[in-house]
């Protein structure tokens, strides 16, 4: 559009709104497992000690982190310190990455077991424990799905930073791709405690 | 359009509210080892909830936002609340 | 209307000539006529296969098409008439054209996020209609997707949802636009209770579009795995449970129906006063009962879900619920009459599918009681009643609200009128055969004909042949419309910029109206949208 138009308020509250959708779509199948773990209590225990808690626990830990890093990254350009925003960027970058590794390891070993949707040995561990695992890869997955999404958001920020384009006048994308990451954030503490965590 | 600009939030308040969470997540994991029955759900939940507001609040700004933004907030948990306790109302009477 | 004749407006005012001027325009007006085309086509299209299934209901047995040919057919006339159709209709193609400049705005709050969400809606019809004439066979399963014959059939049902998904985010896109345009772009003097009626309904169909269309995004997504990996997430004996994905695909689509007739509503409220030359009576009721519906419509879905073995508690639950979602709507309905009455009224076109919509709307509410009671639901449940009512709904509701935008505001942006006697011919064809038809199919319901079936028995032979008949009349006024209209763009005589004398915003600018709408100054607001005193219609 020709016209110089500039609402930095309303772009965040688009971002907000869009947040709202990403809730929303993550809680079918928060719907799903709430009410599988109501119907299959002991199942969903059972299949709660097959995962691994020590790389669920780092990755809880990767993740809160990387929000710090990112949430500081928003206060560094606000200051005008670049450098230190670019690096910010950087580390978080690096973290989602570190997640994504985490994940690999943790499902190819999971997989290897035989554990994985529509598999035999499944069917064979009983319906409860088949509706964790399927919720749980479909959960993971998404949410996975979703760091990937945020951290190549962050790369392109960090670029655009460098480059000039998001300054300490005009950051609202470096914000906006805050908010998404932070979301990303948000459901894995849902989602750890919920899958890694059930006695 | 007038442009409403956010005070920089220190970076010690961040880093604060980062050992909070930690502590958070490591009371979570404690927790979880004790057998509580039905409770161990509730508390995990009740924690990550606790975690949730911090990371909103702060991490997120929702502290220096309008009202406008913690509205549409408490529309989005008012719908979700719906969503999911009258889905209940079936599965729990079948 | 400007100095000469030959002034064009949006039309002609473009950074790019020719075609790209159009697909790379981020112009609120361009991108609404962009919609308003893809959904006339699309309409047109669903109505072809609606007059088709009718076709071969006309006598029992195989008439024109095999019983997989129907099941094929009605499930893609419900896609269309759905997902491609109603839910953009009037929000995306009139809310894009109207939303800005009744707020007296340049553009909406994201521009380009709006060209991004109309691709959207181009890819998903696209995917769409690879599924329907792709390899594999049209899906057979109902718009509903309902498992488990949806994770068993081998039709396209994963393209066709995927396609569903993308259609879902392009109207996601639309109603984080003009939530943030609502709030962040009124201009000065244009206070919550001066916003004219259909952009309050706008507003509260673009809320359900955030909150709602998520879920059904996650249940498409959810069928697309189940087909892939066969996890038995739906499965009963694998843990799963059939009836959540009910559940999962009701609490979307039951707002969803409110996104296809609140704005339809919000059309009517604008109508009406105009051709009554009075104000709406009850202006916060109606901008209230707008959000009170869109927010109880998240309280219901469970209506559709009666027979499916749902708990007999929620059953109860939902059915309450259900009749108190009627209030606001009842609101509405005595609201416009209320308006109507002592007004000086003027018949044209506009009004007239204003009225109809009215009267039908009215019967379709009704009917939708008798389906939200559970007791005569059990009864009603999947029979042509229930074709008969959405119909009354949708089509005599939605669809009738579309025709009366379309008489109302084309000529504002194609600066010309359509003739009214071919106008009103129409209309009365469109009204008599869809009552006709439906008012048929809600009988034979009644008598017990379900529904999805090519063939039925030999006692609602009468009622089917009445029906089809009908669907005849309403085609030809659908013809007849369509041609007028499209005449009515090309050649019709022009028009100042307020034909019909009416008092919101975009009547005080050019017909067409320019890019960015108000030219150098921002307009100010300093009355209501309904106060008529001092409005003059123009000459045409
Ligand atoms: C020319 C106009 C139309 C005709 C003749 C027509 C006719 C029909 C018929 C005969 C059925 C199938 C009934 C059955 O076997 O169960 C049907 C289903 C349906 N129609 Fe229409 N219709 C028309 C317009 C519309 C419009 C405008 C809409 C919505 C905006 C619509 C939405 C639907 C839906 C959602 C279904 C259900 C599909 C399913 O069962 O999955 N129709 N229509
Ligand atoms: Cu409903």
């Amino acid at each position: 559009m020709s016209i110089e138009h500039r609402d930095d308020t309303g772009d965040r509250f688009g971002m907000w709104l869009f947040l709202y959708t990403e809730v929303i779509l993550f809680s079918g199948l928060f719907i799903l497992y709430a009410v599988s773990l109501s119907r299959f209590p002991g199942d969903f225990a059972q299949g709660s000690h097959q995962l691994n808690i020590y790389l669920g626990s780092i990755n809880t830990i990767v993740l809160l982190t990387s929000s710090l890093t990112i949430a500081l990254a928003v206060s560094a350009i606000q200051m005008n310190r670049i450098r230190q925003c670019l690096t910010l960027c950087g580390v978080t970058v690096v973290l989602a990455l570190v997640f994504l590794v985490n994940k690999y390891f943790e499902w190819s070993a999971e997989i290897s077991h035989g554990i994985y949707p529509g598999s035999q040995h499944l069917a064979e561990m009983g319906a409860g424990v088949s509706a964790f695992f399927n919720l749980y890869y479909f959960t993971a997955g998404l949410h996975g799905l979703h760091v990937l999404i945020g951290g190549s958001l962050i790369g392109v920020v960090a670029v655009l930073t460098a480059r000039g384009k998001i300054t300490s006048e005009r950051y609202t994308l470096l914000e906006n791709s805050a908010l998404f990451w932070h979301l990303v954030d948000l459901v894995w503490i849902f989602l750890f405690p919920l899958y890694y965590l059930i006695l | 359009m007038s442009e409403h600009k956010h005070e920089p939030v220190p970076y010690r308040t961040f880093i604060l509210i980062w050992i909070a969470l930690l502590a958070l997540t490591a009371i979570t994991i404690a927790v979880s080892r004790v057998h509580l029955g039905p409770l161990n759900v509730w508390v995990a939940l009740g924690v990550a909830t606790l975690k949730s507001s911090l990371v909103l609040f702060f991490f997120m700004h929702l502290k220096q936002e309008t009202r406008l933004f913690r509205l549409g907030l408490l529309v989005l948990l008012v719908i979700l609340a719906i969503f999911i306790g009258m889905t209940f109302i079936d599965t729990l009477y079948r | 209307m400007s100095e000469s004749t030959t002034y064009t407006g949006f039309w002609q005012e473009s950074p790019r000539p020719g075609i790209l001027g159009w697909l790379l325009s981020t112009d609120h007006k361009r991108i609404g006529i962009m919609y308003l085309c893809c959904i006339t086509t699309m309409f047109i299209v669903g109505a072809c296969l609606g007059l088709a299934l009718r076709l071969e209901l006309i006598a029992p047995g195989v008439t024109v098409m095999t019983p997989q040919t129907y099941n094929a057919t009605f499930t893609v006339h419900g896609i269309i008439m759905i997902f491609m159709f109603l839910i953009p209709s009037i929000p995306a193609a009139f809310g894009n054209l109207l939303l800005p400049i009744q707020i007296g705005a340049r553009d909406v709050s994201f521009p380009k996020l709006n060209l991004i969400s109309w691709y959207c809606y181009v890819i998903g019809a696209i995917l769409a209609m690879f599924a329907i004439f792709g390899g594999g066979g049209a899906p057979d399963t109902g718009w509903t997707f309902y498992v488990p014959f949806s994770t068993q059939t081998s039709t396209n049902v994963s393209l066709v949802a995927f396609a569903a998904f993308m259609l879902g985010f392009s109207s996601i896109l639309t109603g984080i636009n003009f939530v943030t345009t609502v709030h962040r772009l009124r201009c000065k003097g244009l206070t919550w209770g001066r916003l004219p009626l259909f952009v309050w309904t706008l507003y509260a169909t673009a809320w359900v579009q955030v909150l709602a269309t998520p879920m059904i995004g996650i249940t498409l997504v959810l069928i697309i795995l189940e087909r892939t990996f066969g996890a038995g997430l739906f499965d009963a004996a694998r843990g799963g449970d059939p009836i959540l994905f009910q559940h999962l695909f009701w609490i979307y689509s039951h707002p969803a129906v409110y996104i296809m007739i609140l704005p339809g509503m919000g059309v009517i409220s604008e109508v009406i006063p105009t051709f009554a030359r009075k104000p709406l009576f009850g202006y916060w009721a109606m901008a209230l009962s707008s959000l009170a519906i869109a927010f109880a419509g998240s309280l219901v879905w469970g209506h559709h879900m009666y027979a499916s073995g749902m708990s007999d508690f929620a059953i109860l639950i939902f059915s309450f619920l259900t009749f108190i979602v009627a209030i606001p709507s009842a609101i509405k309905v005595f609201n416009w009459v209320s308006t109507l009455y002592k007004g000086s009224i003027e018949l044209a076109p506009p009004m007239l599918f204003a009225l109809a919509f009215i009267f039908n709307f009215a019967i379709g509410g009704l009917g939708g009681l008798a389906l939200g009671a559970a007791a005569s639901d059990i009864h009603l449940h999947d029979t042509t009643f229930v074709v008969g009512h959405f119909h009354y709904v949708m089509f005599g509701g939605g669809g009738f609200a579309l025709f009366a935008a379309l008489h109302y505001w084309l000529p504002k942006f194609t600066g010309r009128m359509y003739r009214h006697k071919p106008a009103v011919i129409s209309w009365a064809l469109l009204f008599v055969g869809f009552n006709i038809t439906y008012m048929a199919m809600q009988a034979v319901g009644i008598m017990g004909m379900p529904r999805r079936y090519y063939d039925y028995l030999p006692q609602f032979h009468t009622l089917n042949l009445i029906s089809t008949i009908g669907s005849w009349i309403l085609a030809v006024g659908l013809i007849i419309m369509f041609v007028n209209l499209w005449q009515g763009a090309r050649k019709g005589r022009p028009v100042g910029k307020n034909p019909w004398g009416a008092a919101t915003l975009e009547w005080t600018i050019p017909s067409p109206p320019p890019i960015e709408n108000f030219g150098a100054e921002d307009p100010v607001v300093t009355k209501g949208p309904y106060e008529f005193k001092g409005v003059v219609a123009d000459e045409y």
